[in-house]
């Protein structure tokens, strides 16, 4: 085995893995057999599988989503792609009111084990239509479990998790995290859903990162070491569960918290976070809560304005070391 | 793996027809308590009656295999019931009883009888075309030459979810039947001022390279004879079926509806369609004494005022009810 793996190939990786463990896993997307993938993450699968396991389907994301689901409820493990997150929007009536709603809705009548699979987040310049990150869009519904890895052993570990949970999961595979290595996943490994890891120890404040803003946040916490902050690194790698133990635990020792996310300020995911802080959390703190996200505006073409928008390490060194001047 | 001969209609005899009349009768009866429970304030929220409409159903699964798949739409209480969902269950779930088929999660709009392969009844048009062909396919994958089907209205022929379904159902070759009950209207509008082709259904499946067939949806042995061929065609592996049946709802579009928008004269020519009374004419013609049918609507009707009698008397939902199911291991923890 290489000693390092890209993120984009431990997305293969964790699919295969799961596909050879288990017959019921099938997949299904735009050009995700012969092309393998848009972003080539899924390479391999259907050399190995065949086309009885990897379906190419028409542009249809309704019945992508929606044939994934009626699999799901009768039996198999299907893996749907939606090829950049932002489509998910054509297909947000399953992720909204049917995937998430079936079993419930019949008390308790049927499972539907199945992962959406999408490709998110910006920092590529592909516009205001394909660089979102949106996984405030799902977090926004009760009945979903969110994974959102940030590294390829993460990838394959949660992929697993995903792949054999009954419940149903959307996947979130960042854009621009796709060409990053990292250590390959032993064989068997498996990251239970929502459990979030501590990524570097630190003191003094608590920084929480999800996906792409997990590397912001290790490249802000090394500077802030050189200007004598000693910052914690949480990367929550999902965001249903959410592990708020793990934040409350961490504020226990730093007393201040940074939450960083590439979703928009507004209606993001760190909103909900950090009212849990507060509620039940506001004794540790000895500082306001910080919150760094994306601007509420649509994400421009050119990389100078993207950078405007989407938080980077400048931005985030700066707000944290504001903060614990506080 | 289950018996798939299922007999044409022109072989079925005189009992199989009265159980299919009884089954119609049954269904007729709790819709009509429905309404009359919505109305005195029983059952709350809404409801979509498909009285005159039940022929689909009974017809449709009289020709299936039990273990085939059934999608319905927020109009489905018959759909739930000719898969073996009963008054009581059903009635249940209108009023909130904690007996009711979905626990008093679900209601009106959402009856499903997942034990007997009715996978759900789903209440944003068009949704659950999808899942049913994800069925098919799930079917398919398996092995197990089950067929599913997609029961959903003429209205929901013009939104995306459908030619999706069609295309999709069409290039896999998917052992799935899209049956369509034209009832002529979406709502309060007509179909027809909404839509280009005179057969909203029928005249789209051309388009995906299916075959299609229009039927007279009240004639309960037609619908079974069509569907039979269909999910005869489905199994062999030949693919997908439109049947567009044309029916007719009895009350108005949903809760207290008068349905004044539709035309008097047509309303009658309906009435004077009904699929008991083509169901009673096939009775007669097979011989079946009108002792026997009336018979057949004495059972009816008992089971539905008993049916009735449980449902008022079962104990409401249990509030802690409102807190299980969202995960498979029964609860809703979202948080550490
Ligand atoms: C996506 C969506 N749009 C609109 C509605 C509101 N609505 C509920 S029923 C209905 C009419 C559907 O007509 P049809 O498909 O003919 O079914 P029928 O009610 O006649 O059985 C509409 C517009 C809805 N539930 N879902
Ligand atoms: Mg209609």
């Amino acid at each position: 085995m290489a000693d390092v793996i890209t993120y984009r190939d431990a997305v293969a990786e964790g699919i295969a893995r799961e596909m050879r463990r288990d017959p019921s896993v099938v997949c299904l997307g735009e050009d995700i057999g012969a092309a393998e993938g848009v972003f080539k993450t899924t390479v391999g699968l259907l050399k190995e599988f065949g086309p009885d396991r990897v379906w190419d389907t028409p542009i249809s994301e309704q019945a992508i989503v929606g044939a994934a689901m009626g699999a799901a409820m009768t039996g198999m493990r299907p893996v749907a792609e939606i090829m950049f997150s932002d489509f998910l929007a054509c297909c947000y009536d399953y992720i909204a009111n049917e995937i998430p709603k079936v079993r419930y809705m019949t008390g308790g009548q049927v499972t539907v084990p199945l992962v959406v699979r999408t490709a998110n987040g910006g920092g590529l310049g592909f516009g205001a239509q394909h660089s979102q990150a949106v996984e405030n869009w799902v977090f926004a519904v009760p009945g979903l479990k969110i994974a959102a890895p940030s590294t390829s052993d993460d990838v394959v570990g949660l992929m697993a998790a995903a792949i054999r949970s009954d419940d149903p999961v959307v996947f979130f595979e960042h854009k621009g995290l796709l060409a990053t290595k990292g250590p390959p996943a032993a064989e068997g490994h498996v990251v239970e859903l929502g459990r979030a890891r501590t990524m570097r120890d630190g003191d003094d404040v608590t920084l929480v990162a999800l996906a792409s803003t997990v590397p912001v946040a290790l490249d802000a916490a090394e500077r802030l070491a050189g200007e004598g902050v000693s910052a914690e690194v949480i990367d929550l790698r999902c965001l249903v569960p959410l592990d708020v133990a793990a934040v409350l635990a961490s504020l226990e020792k730093t007393s201040r918290l940074v939450v960083i996310e590439e979703n928009p300020y507004q209606g993001g995911w760190g909103g909900t976070l950090v009212s849990v802080v507060a509620d039940e959390g506001f004794d540790l703190l000895d500082a306001p809560i910080k919150r760094i996200a994306a601007a509420c505006v649509p994400l421009p073409f050119a990389d100078a304005l993207e950078a405007q928008v989407i938080p980077g390490v400048d931005a985030v060194t700066e707000r944290v070391l504001e903060l614990a001047a506080y | 793996m289950t018996e798939t001969t299922v007999r044409p209609a022109s072989e079925l005899d005189a009992h199989d027809v009265l159980a299919l009349y009884e089954q119609m009768q049954l269904i007729r009866r709790t819709e009509r308590a429905a309404h009359d429970l919505f109305m005195s304030g029983l059952v709350k929220g809404t409801t979509h009656l498909a009285a005159g409409q039940e022929a689909v159903a009974v017809g449709a699964s009289a020709a299936l295999r039990p273990d085939d798949y059934v999608f319905a739409t927020y109009r489905g209480h018959h759909h739930a019931m000719a898969r073996g969902a009963t008054p009581e269950e059903c009635l249940a779930e209108l009023m909130s009883r904690a007996t009711g088929l979905c626990r008093a999660k679900g209601g009106s709009m959402h009856l499903t009888k997942a034990s007997s392969g009715m996978l759900g009844s789903y209440a944003i048009v068009g949704s659950h075309l999808p899942m049913a062909v994800g069925a098919a396919w799930s079917a398919r994958l398996r092995g197990t030459e089950q067929v599913a089907v997609a029961f959903f209205g003429d209205g929901t022929t013009n939104i995306g979810a459908f030619h999706e379904s069609l295309n999709l159902a069409a290039v896999w070759r998917l052992p799935v039947l899209f049956v369509c009950e034209n009832n002529f209207y979406m709502e309060y509008t007509p179909i027809g001022a909404v839509t280009a082709v005179p057969h909203p259904a029928a005249d789209r499946a051309g388009a995906h390279a299916l075959p299609s067939e229009v039927i007279d949806g009240n004639d309960v042995l037609v619908v079974y004879d069509a569907v039979r061929r269909a999910a005869e065609r489905a199994r062999a592996g030949d693919g997908p079926t439109v049947i567009e049946a044309e029916t007719y709802r009895h009350f108005g579009h949903s809760r207290a509806d008068p349905a004044t928008y539709r035309p008097a004269d047509e309303v009658e020519r309906w009435l004077d369609h009904d699929p008991l009374d083509i169901a009673r004419d096939r009775l007669g013609a097979l011989n079946v004494s009108d002792d026997a049918v009336e018979q057949a609507d004495a059972r009816a009707r008992r089971v539905v005022d008993d049916a009735i009698e449980a449902a008022k008397n079962a104990p409401d939902a249990d509030p802690a009810e409102a807190f299980t199911d969202v995960w498979a291991d029964g609860g809703n923890a979202w948080r550490t």
